[in-house]
């Protein structure tokens, strides 16, 4: 596991959540199998992973629902793990709402609140705030069953947070969105979380919408964590096979080690038809068999060959392309029969295409941007 | 439209014929003035007016209505509390053993329920000296323990159809588990609840066989009293008592029928 340390600056104890060897049995089945994990005040943490990974499992026991079979769960330094749904720290934002139907918008957003016997008047201006903050102002009236699929979802958001929790689990809270309004509340989770310093845990199976909304990353796999880090360190320098493919487009080349000189090594790939070079600060030695990654946007291509030295150079032709606006998806098959994906900007503007069907092609890129999968 | 074939409408038309005519003769004669419950003498009211004077009637039919809201309130009571436990409570030995047992007063012959009712109260009486008497307790407790497991089985659907998921939100937002069951659960089953209680009140209101194994002297119930009166043959004022009672009957069954229809989330107010 990579787990690097939470980098969004602030000077946080990285040990706010603190999970330690968290698993969960159903009879003989293993939904989620020793996961241990910290995160720091204030990040928007994602749980990532394809349907029926554990997820929901994990969030379940964070919230109090699931007796965890083995493993500890500390917030803000107590131990939670025995402590029933309504004494934690902590609220959640259902997959399904779970907005109680026989009450109105505004007695839904209020119940955690009446539940806790605040005073009338303090319980009526935070529900106001909240319904500000949601912007359902015009609805406080309304049942559930008279909002649309995004306004309950954003009551049940006013209502997981009302509580101001130290920590708020949301389980893929916009799966039930279309695109747009999507991408909309992304940005607008993001603003909430940043202006109510709440700690939040996502899960989501969408890469896009974890990459965008996280400050780190879980990528889980049949109730393991694969891997743990930021956008950035997952996406550029996934730490296994399962990650790379998980998250977005990646080309591998099957090869053998050849060589390694001072965190460079040579292999020999039958795939690539050449030597193909790549940095890596992982123990190889020659002879090791590896895949060297690339994503599709790293790939330069040119119809005559380029001449930086230090680069690698194949020779293809264009088996498929494709156009899609802003960028260009090219297919190109190496003399070695292997495809390889690229991508490029469409810069110029143009009608005319920049490249046609069977055009003989040069890929290159820098060695730097190839990653080392050793598994 | 497609047209109906003949032969299914007059199968239908003789259907429900068979079902309603004998009904509707009962109430037709019990507008009949002869004294003679099947020759038509013209119409009138007298026998309705005549079943108020008869103390008998009404000591049964107050006696019976006595029997059926409390044994129907008590069903209603634990019959809600064992779908409950069979639905939300967590898996437990022998809880499919359980859910299928409820059951079984639905299909149980009444006699046979009666029966074993009476040899309970009758041993009772001999070990503790309780119940004294055979009457109105030991009805309403006969009638309890069948028509909760009515209840029982109307309010595990309604449970069982419910998203569980509210009643975590209740308790993640700080309810505990009993506020939770008032707050959210009983007003979302309360539909089932109380179509569950007109189901008890009716069927108690209904019943001979196990109400005549478990009363005692001097204590008749309606129907009773009815059949008792009907073995020495059908008088008019029995059609006008049996019309009421299938007035009464018709009406609760038509609001447990309106209760239920209603869609969840909407139990009226908040
Ligand atoms: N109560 C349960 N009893 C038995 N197995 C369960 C139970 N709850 C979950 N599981 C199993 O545990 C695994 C993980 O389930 P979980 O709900 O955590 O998946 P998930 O990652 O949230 O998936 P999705 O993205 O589809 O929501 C699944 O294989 C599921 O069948
Ligand atoms: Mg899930």
């Amino acid at each position: 596991m990579n787990g690097q340390a939470a980098s969004n600056g602030d000077s946080a104890s990285p040990d706010f959540i603190r999970i330690e060897n968290l698993s969960k049995h159903f009879d003989d089945f293993v939904a989620v199998d020793s996961v241990s994990l910290s995160i720091a005040r204030g990040e928007l943490f994602s749980i990532l992973g394809g349907s029926g990974c554990g997820k929901t499992t994990l969030l379940r026991m964070l919230a109090g629902f699931e007796v965890p079979t083995t493993g500890r769960i500390f917030i803000d330094g107590i131990d939670v793990t025995d402590l029933p749904p309504y004494e934690r720290p902590v609220n959640m934002m259902f997959q399904s709402y779970a907005i109680f139907p026989h009450m109105t918008v505004e007695s839904n957003i209020g119940y955690g609140l009446r539940k806790d016997r605040l005073p009338k008047s303090e319980i009526g201006s935070r529900v106001d705030q909240m319904l500000e903050l949601v912007k359902l102002n015009d609805f406080r009236h309304r049942k559930p069953d008279q909002l649309s699929g995004g306004q309950r979802q954003r009551v049940a958001l006013a209502r997981a947070l009302i509580k101001r929790p130290k920590v708020l689990l949301l389980d893929e809270p916009l799966a039930a969105l279309d695109r747009k309004l999507r991408e909309h509340t992304q940005f607008e989770l993001m603003a909430i979380q940043d202006r109510l310093k709440i700690t939040f845990i996502v899960v989501t199976h969408d890469q896009e919408e974890a990459m965008t909304l996280s400050t780190r990353i879980a990528v889980m796999e049949q109730g393991r964590f694969e891997q743990v880090g930021t956008p950035k360190q997952v996406y550029e320098y996934p730490c296994n096979r399962f990650v790379a493919d998980f998250i977005g487009t990646i080309n591998t080349f099957e090869s053998r080690v050849v060589g390694c000189t001072d965190g460079v090594i040579e292999v020999e790939s039958a795939e690539a038809g050449s030597h193909l070079h790549a940095l890596t600060d992982k123990p190889i030695a020659s002879g090791d068999s590896v895949s060297i990654a690339l994503r599709p946007e790293k790939i330069f291509i040119s119809q005559e060959r380029p001449d930086a030295a230090e680069d690698t150079c194949l020779h293809g032709i264009v088996e498929d392309l494709g156009y899609f606006g802003n960028l260009s998806l090219y297919r190109i098959r190496l003399s070695t029969g292997k495809i390889v994906q690229v991508s490029a900007q469409n810069r110029r503007r143009s009608a005319e295409r920049f490249l046609e069907w069977n055009d003989e092609v040069w890929i290159s890129w820098q060695r730097q941007s190839a990653v080392v999968l050793t598994e | 439209m497609k047209r109906r074939s003949a032969f299914v409408l007059s199968a239908l038309a003789f259907g429900y014929a068979f079902l309603y005519v004998p009904l509707a003769s009962v109430i037709f004669y019990s507008f009949n003035d002869s004294r003679l419950a099947t020759v038509w003498g013209g119409f009138s009211t007298r026998w309705y007016g005549e079943l108020w004077g008869n103390d008998q009637v009404l000591d049964a039919a107050f006696l019976s209505l006595r029997i059926a809201v409390t044994s129907a309130t008590l069903a209603t009571v634990l019959g809600t509390l064992a779908g409950l436990a069979l639905v939300r409570v967590t898996r437990f030995r022998g809880r499919t053993l359980f859910s299928a047992m409820i059951t079984s007063p639905l299909v149980m012959p009444e006699v046979i329920t009666g029966l074993s009712l009476l040899l309970l109260f009758v041993s009772l009486q001999q070990l503790v000296g309780w119940p004294a008497q055979r009457g109105f307790s030991t009805i309403t407790i006969a009638h309890t323990t069948f028509s909760m497991a009515y209840v029982a089985v109307v309010v595990r659907s309604r449970l069982a159809a419910m998203d569980q998921s509210l009643e975590e939100a209740a308790m993640d937002l700080g309810g505990r588990p009993l506020r939770v069951l008032v707050d959210i659960t009983l007003p979302l089953i309360y539909p089932a609840m109380l179509a569950g209680w007109l189901l008890a009140f009716t069927l108690s209101l209904d019943d001979l066989v196990i109400a005549s194994f478990v009363s005692g002297p001097g204590s008749n119930t309606l129907p009773m009293y009815i059949f008792s009166k009907v073995k020495l043959g059908v008088t008019p004022d029995i059609n006008a008592l049996a019309s009421l009672v299938i007035l009464f009957v018709s009406a609760g069954v038509l609001l447990a029928w309106l209760v239920t229809r209603r869609g969840p989330g909407q139990p009226g107010r908040t």
